[in-house]
């Protein structure tokens, strides 16, 4: 570190403002968790907790149930099926199959929430792609119901978080020198107790990011929970949306956010304690 | 013998997988194609007949072409700035010390865990208490904040791999510590700066749930625009517009693998 010159002070500037900015808004979420609705009206009426005992009520207890199980769903079925494809990425030598692997791994990370959301209606309606596939071999009779389920919104969830979990799993994967597993080998271990034994271990600050992140991205889910859950699955981000914008109960929806963000950070906190505790158990 | 076998055994079920869970990755797209070429309004598999009227609709659809613009203005002062903001933050926290460094990086990387909802929420609620306009500067701010993270971390990234011995020649040399900035550090972080520009960009222009709460009528962006459609309709217009975004983006990703080398800039390049 050097002395410090008078530029920096610049150069921080914007950026405090920004944060400041962020800081405040966040404290305005918090502010009005603590206000009276007003039906009808914007303005708020006086300080009061009744927000947050409301929140006890069985219908929003439902909504953070779902929210939790979703995240934890998701993470667990995007790591299972994002690290063998990481993996791929990471060990492939062919030039071409490697873009390959990763133009298609990552392409949907820039598609955005809604538009693959919507492919995912389109594959799990009752007239939709799989219906119509397992209809015409013969292996239903009827149409399965998929729309407006947990499964069907673990599925597009899973697919919309896989990309990014990807990405953090190649980075972790990416520093793990081969020789490594190559030395297992050569000193006798097959392929699936190297990979057991030496690999695994060391990519586990990448799942740890990625589950991390896929969790995160969960939480944050609106489009794919309220577009293909169709209501019958309330999640913490669908229940603000409808208090904010249909019944304009602002203190509400901001007691609900409050409470999701104690949540989110209570989860993470877990798992990054479950993790250190892992590490050691490794012997790192 | 048998050693090599399960080998092998293994190295084609692995394969396998492989090839079933980038199925798995394709499929809504594959299915999206497939349907934006239907003739039918209600979708059926397989279509009952095909044609390009969705395409025409797409791109007839005001709010998409509206959506298309505010997106647009958004996402290029939304990137632009977050990348001037964060090249100076970057610079400034990897150089030099200050007082509530640690604080200030902190709540600026604490939208990558904060629900985009919530920020949405209380930039929404906190106009409101001013009475202030939900205007773009609005949606801009909100789209700086949700990005500045990402932009930082690939800063940070070539900030490090940066020569910092460059540097300490030019000091000794007798150049100003903003003059070394000027003339070494910044040039040095082109790439660096570029890729965190894209990746920003992309991502402020895909956005959208927190720019369903800042957004009106008039600033609503592409991914706005297309959640309503989605609401109203059933046909396949909006499988048209995906298939056109689809194609876009594909493209940029493969000249940007072509060109920049997307391994490199994503970070996920293997150890030789």
């Amino acid at each position: 570190m050097t002395r410090r010159p008078a530029f920096v002070l610049w150069f921080v500037l914007p950026s405090a403002l920004t944060a400041i900015g962020l800081t405040i808004a966040m404290l305005t979420v918090l502010q009005y968790s603590v206000r009276a609705y007003v039906p009808g009206s914007l303005d708020v009426g006086g300080f009061t907790l009744d927000n947050f005992q409301d929140l006890l009520k069985s219908l929003y207890a439902q909504a953070f149930f779902n929210t939790v199980s979703l995240s934890f769903k998701t993470a667990l079925f995007g790591l299972l099926l994002s690290y063998p494809l990481a993996y791929a990425l990471v060990r492939t030598r062919t030039g071409w199959l490697k873009s390959s692997i990763l133009i298609i791994a990552i392409t949907p990370l820039f598609l955005g929430e809604v538009v693959r959301t919507y492919s995912w209606i389109i594959v799990l309606g009752s007239s939709g792609f799989l219906n119509s596939l397992l209809l015409a071999m013969g292996v239903i009779d009827t149409p399965l119901q998929l729309m407006f389920t947990q499964t069907g919104v673990v599925l597009a969830l899973v697919h919309v978080t896989m990309p990014i979990m990807v990405l953090m799993l190649a980075t972790g994967l990416s520093h793990i020198d081969p020789a490594y597993e190559k030395a297992a080998t050569s000193l006798g271990a097959g392929p699936i107790r190297a990979f057991l034994t030496v690999t695994l271990p060391l990519s586990l600050p990448g799942i740890v990011a990625s589950l991390t992140t896929a969790f995160a991205w969960t939480f944050s889910a609106f489009a794919t929970p309220q577009l293909i859950g169709g209501g019958k699955v309330s999640t913490i981000a669908t229940l603000v949306y409808q208090l904010g914008f249909s019944s304009l109960n602002f203190p509400f929806a901001a007691a609900l956010s409050v409470a999701g963000l104690v949540l989110t950070i209570l989860l993470l906190t877990a798992l990054k304690r479950m993790t250190r505790s892992l590490n050691t158990v490794g012997g790192h | 013998m048998t050693r090599s076998n399960r080998d092998r055994w293994f190295g084609h079920a692995g394969r396998l997988l492989v090839g079933l869970i980038l199925l798995f990755v394709l499929l809504p797209t594959l299915v999206v194609i497939i349907s934006s070429f239907s003739s039918t309004s209600v979708l059926f598999f397989p279509p009952k007949g095909w044609s390009l009227r969705w395409f025409e609709r797409a791109l007839a659809y005001d709010d998409f072409r509206k959506g298309f613009y505010a997106g647009l203005i958004v996402t290029a002062w939304a990137s632009s700035l977050a990348v001037v903001i964060g090249t100076m933050l970057a610079i400034a926290i990897h150089r030099f010390d200050f007082r509530f460094k640690r604080l200030l990086e902190g709540v600026l990387l604490s939208p990558l865990f904060i629900p985009h909802f919530t920020i949405g929420l209380g930039l929404l609620m906190l106009v409101a208490q001013l009475d202030l306009g939900r205007g773009y500067a609005l949606v801009i701010f909100c789209h700086i904040l949700l990005v500045l993270p990402f932009v930082l971390r690939s800063l940070y990234v070539s900030l490090h791999n940066l020569e910092q011995r460059i540097e300490l020649a030019a000091a000794s040399l007798g150049a100003s510590p903003l003059r070394v900035v000027w003339t070494i550090t910044v040039p040095l972080m082109i790439p660096g700066l570029f890729g965190g520009w894209l990746f920003a960009a992309i991502l402020s222009f895909n956005e959208f749930t927190a720019s369903l709460f800042v957004t009106t009528q008039a600033t609503q962006t592409l991914p706005v625009a297309m959640y309503n459609y989605v609401r109203e309709f059933a046909d396949p217009t909006l499988a048209a517009l995906s298939v056109m975004y689809i194609a876009v983006t594909a493209t940029l990703l493969t000249l940007a693998n072509r060109f920049l080398g997307l391994g490199r800039v994503l970070n996920v390049e293997g150890a030789r």
